[in-house]
């Protein structure tokens, strides 16, 4: 695979979210705003692409049988730069992600890629794909938002941190509470989901034919 | 007593770490497809659980002594990889039974976000010991009571039929969606009120 290849297949065929179903925490937690998708979508992409480079460097060093906490410390050594970075850059964005941010560890697309991609392959061929794959969960946390944060509260691309209040739509108490609740996140990526599982089956359909 | 009565009910019912926290979804969604497995993999995780907010208490005193608060998250993910092979171990030497029951969910909790999300929660809501393990118990209690419900709906869910686009995970969702509102309805709770009762 070319390294063009290996990006496009982290954004589309491997789509993180879509595809592989992993890393679902954040997915629903966060989607709240698009601003909150988008900071989590990009620390993710940067801690992925970091310990990807780190531990293909280090693919020849690193022992067989003590590989995976040798790679949880990588892991947790970049998610620990990023929480401070976004700590003292975006302190607003921070609070409201909160938690989710040292969660960023236990990630599982962030493990899965060091074990099943990072670890076989070379530095440069590992950042491309956790910059794709990067790219494919940002991708997939900003549609998701984008569909609770507007139908939701009626204003899209709410930024605090940045002094922006958002394009207002339409007014707040027409939105759908529910969507911003909880019970939200699981109904619309189950929708979601359910959309592209359709969409797909009948790309191969027509392949078929 | 009534403020470990109140963690316990606010972190099974409230603040349900699936329905309203969003920790632990890969397991909740991963190994609910039957009651037994769904059952085993709530027991490990609650062992893990409460011995990893009783340990991390102690880590934390150590980090906060020597002013290396930063590197929390590091060492908390390594105390919980440690514990839970050492868990492993001790269950595989002592009790073969339990060993076949759980053992292949124990390797699967170090990823488990809600055993490094309740020790973080310990330390932000400034819990003593006690009420850390408790804290621990309780969110794995809400933990394995959503986890076995789902596993018993999705039990039926799998001999529904379906439109094709919809089988697996987006049904599975949907149907966590539905509980989920079901859940809402404890946040108007009055606790306060109910321990004075």
């Amino acid at each position: 695979m070319t390294k063009w290849q290996i990006f496009k297949n982290g954004v589309f065929n491997e789509n993180p979210t879509f595809r592989l179903v992993l890393g679902m925490c954040p997915t629903l937690a966060v989607t709240t705003a698009v601003v909150n998708g988008l900071g989590m979508g990009i620390a993710t992409a940067l801690v992925l692409t970091g310990s990807n480079i780190i531990i293909s460097l280090l693919r020849n060093l690193i022992p067989k049988e003590i590989r995976i906490p040798a790679y949880i410390v990588v892991i947790a050594s970049f998610t620990t730069i990023i929480d401070m970075t976004m700590e003292a850059v975006v302190p607003d964005l921070h609070g409201v992600l909160g938690l989710f941010i040292p969660l960023i560890v236990v990630n599982c697309i962030v493990l899965a890629r060091a074990e099943a991609f990072a670890s076989k392959h070379k530095p440069s061929e590992a950042m491309m794909d956790g910059l794709g794959i990067g790219l494919g969960f940002t991708l997939a946390l900003t549609i998701l938002c984008s569909i609770r944060e507007l139908l939701g509260t009626g204003t899209i691309l709410k930024a605090r941190d940045f002094g922006f209040a958002g394009w207002h739509l339409f007014a707040k108490d027409l939105g759908v509470k529910l969507l911003i609740l909880p019970p939200g996140a699981f109904i619309t990526l189950g929708l979601l989901l359910a959309g592209i599982n359709w969409l797909v089956a009948k790309r191969g359909e027509k392949k078929h034919e | 007593m009534s403020e470990y009565l109140l963690i316990v009910f606010s972190s099974i019912f409230i603040n349900n770490f699936i329905t309203s926290r969003f920790l632990g979804i890969c397991p909740f969604l991963g190994v609910s497809k039957q009651v037994e497995t769904a059952t085993g993999m709530g027991l490990a995780g609650t062992f893990v659980m409460a011995l990893a907010s009783g340990i991390t208490y102690w880590v934390q005193k150590v980090l906060v002594a020597f002013d290396i608060e930063f590197l929390q998250t590091i060492t908390f993910i390594l105390v919980i990889a440690v514990l839970v092979q050492f868990v492993e171990m001790v269950i595989k030497k002592s009790s073969p039974v339990l060993y076949r029951a759980l053992g292949i969910y124990l390797p699967l909790i170090t990823t488990n976000c809600a055993v490094l999300g309740v020790t973080i929660i310990n330390v932000t809501e400034n819990y003593n010991f006690l009420q850390s393990v408790v804290s621990g118990i309780g969110g794995a209690l809400g933990f394995s009571l959503l986890l076995i419900l789902f596993a018993g709906i999705r039990e039926r869910l799998a001999l529904a039929p379906l439109p094709k686009a919809m089988e697996g995970f987006p049904i599975a969702l949907i149907t966590a969606g539905l509980i989920s509102i079901a859940f809402l309805g404890f946040s108007g709770f009055n606790l306060a009120a109910l321990l004075n009762f």
